[in-house]
């Protein structure tokens, strides 16, 4: 009884989520006003967070018979897990209730995905993990297709799901033959049987290899990155900004768990991997980006990029290296959150503002909303002295640590070939002639978190440090 | 407090300011926003006015020294301080500022406060890259100032504005990133991004050799040395008068001055095996560049060539290592400063009247603008070295310091008095001599009040660095022996210790 009891208190946050997400589903069926639901939704939110808070210790707890796992790590991605999706749903308001789509069924899989990220960062056996990612997933999924009338959105819901499965069964795959090998799914158990020696190196490095494109189909990481452009155009941008943003902090989450916790004895194997995928997703995503015409497009492109340059510090393989990667990561998301932030706000009923040209003199209409696109621009183009340029240098400087000098470079050379396109935005809303005149209506709560959202990039571009402790704090203390 | 943290003042009165005016600035309050903005650059201007009065010219250190814990993590700290090879160029730089104000005021009708506050944070910008001490704190103000620039250009320039500004900012984007890959690797080496413990650090020439390319990179590119010039006559074409002013005035001393600051001393004995290289360079810019002056048939793009030209003055002094080099290269930039916004300033008064640039448009100006023509014409002698004018001190001084060093050297060098004077004084005739041209020309009024304190104040700077040149040389002198000392060290590691 007693051993329950810790093992729900130890899972608070997740059962918060889990239960609201049911009863928002409830309500979603009988309540007139849908206010309400959004309402519910921000509430779980926040009281999820407040426990996280609330409930974290310095120490690592686990709970389920180690399955898992309640760390510094943990906790810290979780909150940004939260607020991150809070923010989302500020941004998406608006959008939804004028797509029709301002729906029970919206919020309730939104936060069953949240559930998902959120047992994904805790994982500490590959069944939970694997749990997670397929919870999140099927949401994911499901909400691509949300505009079901929409022939663009399901096609990009079936591509979605087609590659997503397969994707899960190679991790599924790879994950079997580890457990073959060690016998055991649980990561501690895992590592200590390969401390003694590998049984067979060769099993272990094909199960790594499956564990690594599944890790790098859901990073969207060349060679796995077809999906992303793809389902980043076709799903509704809301539903993009959410694929976009925080996922990825549950993706870098699974791969420090698998990779570095579990699998720390392989990592001279998976650090080539994670180098080859990031030299050619910087190179890829940062070329394809430049003859893109479709805005959301381009920022897929761009995602593709940023995950080349967040591999970069997972593979320097040291913990500097883990803490830089989760400073990209947390840089990246709001910086993503900013720019999908910013076509939502100048969309309207029956307009998507999704073409590149749909953003000429912007500074023209909205000066305001110019300079906090120009603000997210020049982050993501790494320019200093924003949030973007101290998360290329940390990556940076972790990758030229572990001596990877000639990878450093040629990053260096595409992040100014990525700066191009980056720029090509900033020229268009303040060198070009607009194009329509409509006044761009928002409700205040989003003009007024966007505003945060983008002056944070500039922010904590001047003062990194705080964001720079938490991350390494998180790192060390859960990979000790 | 104002005397103990005069280069935090220097940097962040202006940017608040700047700030500030691109809050409450707005095109219907232009007359508040102008004024605004110009008391915003006289304060700026005097808050950098101790840097000349309290500096210690006997001392060759660091001076005005500050510095604060930044980013711990990488043990990056907010480092500031001068010697007297900064001092100068601040100075310049928030003159300039104030000058660009005022040449704006009547000129720039859309978007005020934006323009305004671009000048005013690039000037803050400028002058923290001039004071940094630490790599880190000098990579985030050399690159945060190409934003306001690339907004500057694109925004208030001519025709092609967008292909200039794209690849002014690309270009410099490129130099700028191996410089940081450098930075990190000199971080990895010695714990810190200081720049007195990387002044320090001892390293192969391989190495050397490697930091220093990198560092050329970025430099050479800003300065900018043939071949990698060709993103400035395009700029300077396309930008507004006011950034053609802060481009060639000051920017372009940024890669000079970093040279000295960064890539000379912490890779000596790269840069001493590399310094037929880096002559051959400046060389082929004097006299090439002036030779492609000559035949250009649009103003604004003949001053630029005339810039890139000069500029290769400022690397020779730097690379023949002798104290009157140095000292010469650095009278040399502040020289150009002054000579190259006036032309430029010269020009922007003719094109708002005409609407041109073409030298063939023009004609004759002096019968209609006679009090204008008086100054163009002093510019212009100043610029093709006129003894008298700060054009000849600095490439006097260096010319003098080329002859110890290489005869030949010296003889190519010298043939700019030749070429810049039969560029710049062919022009000239074209634009104010002869008959009038047209009847464009003969509507031509003569400049305003606002005009002429512009133009007055920058005559007077360009005669009294002249006639004075100790104003300038009394800054150097220390610093230039110093860190001459220092460059005579070699940095190679010691066999057997």
């Amino acid at each position: 009884m007693q051993n329950i009891q810790v093992d729900l208190m130890t899972a608070l946050p997740e059962l918060i989520v889990l239960l609201m997400a049911m009863l928002i589903l409830l309500t979603g069926l009988f309540a007139k006003n849908k206010i309400i639901i959004y309402g519910l939704a921000q509430f779980t939110l926040f009281a999820a967070a407040f426990f996280t808070v609330g409930t974290h210790t310095s120490a690592v707890g686990y709970a389920f018979s180690g399955m898992f796992v309640d760390d510094t790590l943990a906790d810290v991605l979780k909150l940004m897990i939260l607020l991150g999706t809070s923010v989302m749903f500020v941004y998406t308001r608006q959008y939804m209730q004028l797509r029709n789509m301002f729906r029970g069924e919206y919020y309730a899989l939104v936060l069953f995905a949240v559930l998902g990220m959120m047992i994904m960062v805790s994982g500490q056996s590959m069944l939970t993990i694997y749990m997670g990612l397929e919870l999140l997933s099927l949401c994911l999924y499901s909400l691509v297709a949300l505009d079901r009338d929409n022939a663009q959105s399901s096609e990009a819901a079936m591509k979605y799901f087609v590659l997503g499965a397969l994707a899960s069964g190679m991790l599924l795959y790879g994950m079997s033959m580890i457990y073959g090998i060690t016998g055991s799914l649980n990561l501690n158990e895992i590592t200590n049987t390969l401390l003694q020696g590998a049984p067979n190196h060769t099993v272990l490095i094909l199960g790594l290899v499956f564990i690594v494109a599944g890790l790098a189909f859901k990073f969207g990481a060349v060679p796995f990155q077809m999906w992303v452009p793809d389902v980043y155009q076709g799903a509704p941008t809301s539903i993009t900004l959410l694929i976009s943003s925080v996922p990825k902090f549950a993706a870098f989450a699974i791969t420090i768990r698998l990779l570095a916790q579990g699998l720390g004895q392989l990592a001279g194997d998976w650090q080539e991997m994670l180098l080859i995928m990031a030299v050619m997703s910087i190179a890829i995503g940062n070329i394809t980006a430049i003859a893109q015409t479709n805005l959301k497009r381009m920022l897929a492109y761009s995602t593709i990029s940023h995950v080349g340059f967040l591999l970069f510090g997972l593979m320097s393989g040291s913990l500097n290296g883990y803490a830089s990667s989760m400073f990209y990561i947390s840089a990246y998301v709001l910086m993503t959150l900013s720019g999908f932030g910013m076509i939502l706000l100048l969309s309207r009923k029956g307009f998507e503002a999704e073409n590149l040209d749909d953003l000429k003199g912007l500074n023209q209409r909205s000066p305001w909303a110019a300079m906090l696109m120009l603000i997210t621009m020049f982050s993501m183009a790494g320019v200093p002295p924003t949030i973007g340029f101290y998360a290329k240098f940390t990556v940076l400087q972790a990758a030229l640590q572990a001596g990877y000098i000639g990878a450093v470079v040629f990053a260096v050379l595409m992040a100014v070939i990525g700066a191009f396109y980056y720029l090509r935005i900033v020229k268009l809303m303040y060198f070009d002639a607009p194009q329509d005149n409509v006044a761009i209506s928002a409700p205040n709560d989003m003009k007024l978190i966007l505003s945060f959202n983008a002056f944070a990039l500039l922010a904590l571009g001047i003062m990194p440090q705080m964001l720079m402790n938490i991350c390494g704090a998180a790192i060390a203390r859960s990979l000790q | 407090m104002l005397l103990t943290h005069v280069l935090s003042v220097s940097i962040w009165l202006p940017i608040l300011a700047g700030v500030v005016t691109l809050l409450i600035g707005s095109d219907n309050k232009a007359y508040f926003t102008r004024w605004l903005a110009l008391a915003s650059s006289l304060a700026a201007f005097f808050a950098t006015l101790p840097l000349y009065t309290k500096y210690n010219f006997a001392k060759g250190a660091f001076q005005f020294e500050e510095a604060a814990q930044w980013i711990p993590s990488f043990n990056i700290n907010y480092h500031l301080g001068v010697d007297g090879i900064a001092v100068p160029l601040i100075l310049l730089t928030s003159f300039t500022t104030l000058i660009v104000v005022i040449a704006a005021w009547e000129v720039i009708t859309k978007n005020i406060a934006q323009y305004m506050a671009a000048f005013l944070i690039m000037s803050g910008l400028m002058i923290g890259v001039f004071s940094a001490l630490d790599g880190i704190l000098y990579y985030v103000f050399w690159e945060a100032m190409l934003i306001p620039m690339f907004l500057v250009i694109g925004i208030w320039g001519g025709e092609n504005r967008v292909y200039a500004t794209i690849k002014f900012f690309l270009y410099t984007l490129l130099g700028s990133l191996l410089m940081l890959v450098a930075f990190i690797y000199l971080f990895q080496k010695t714990g810190s991004f200081d720049v007195i413990n990387f002044y320090q650090l001892p390293l192969t020439l391989n190495e050397q050799i490697f930091i220093f390319m990198a560092f050329f990179m970025a430099f050479a590119v800003k300065i900018p040395m043939w071949p990698v010039h060709t993103w400035l006559p395009d700029a300077h074409v396309e930008a507004p008068t006011g950034g053609s002013v802060v481009l060639a005035a000051i920017m372009l001393k940024l890669g000079g001055y970093s040279f000295l600051r960064f890539a000379m001393p912490i890779a000596p004995d790269a840069a001493h095996y590399l310094s037929g290289f880096m002559v051959t360079l400046s060389l082929i810019a004097i006299v090439y560049i002036a030779l492609v002056a000559l035949v250009q048939k649009d103003m604004k793009k003949l001053i630029a060539y005339s810039s890139i030209s000069h500029m290769g003055f400022v690397t020779l002094g730097f690379f023949i290592f002798s104290q009157l080099g140095i000292e010469g290269a650095i009278v040399q930039m502040i020289s150009h400063g002054f000579i190259s916004a006036a032309m430029f300033l010269c020009v922007g008064v003719l094109y708002e009247r005409m609407h041109s640039r073409q030298i063939a448009d023009y004609g004759g100006v002096v019968n209609t603008m006679p009090v204008f023509a008086a100054f163009a014409v002093l510019f212009a002698m100043a610029n093709s070295g006129l003894p008298g004018t700060s054009g000849f001190v600095g490439e006097f001084m260096v010319i003098l310091a080329a002859v110890k060093f290489n005869f030949w050297v010296a003889f190519l060098a010298a043939t700019t008095l030749i070429f810049g004077a039969a560029y710049t004084l062919w022009m000239v005739k074209r634009v104010f001599y002869g008959e009038v041209a047209n009847h464009h020309v003969a509507e031509l009024k003569d400049i305003n009040k606002r005009e002429f304190l512009i133009l007055a104040l920058l005559a007077a700077m360009v005669l009294g660095v002249g006639v004075y040149p100790k104003l300038i040389t009394d800054f150097t002198h220390v610093s230039a022996a110093q860190w001459l000392s220092h460059m005579a060290i070699s940095k190679l590691p010691v066999a057997g210790l």
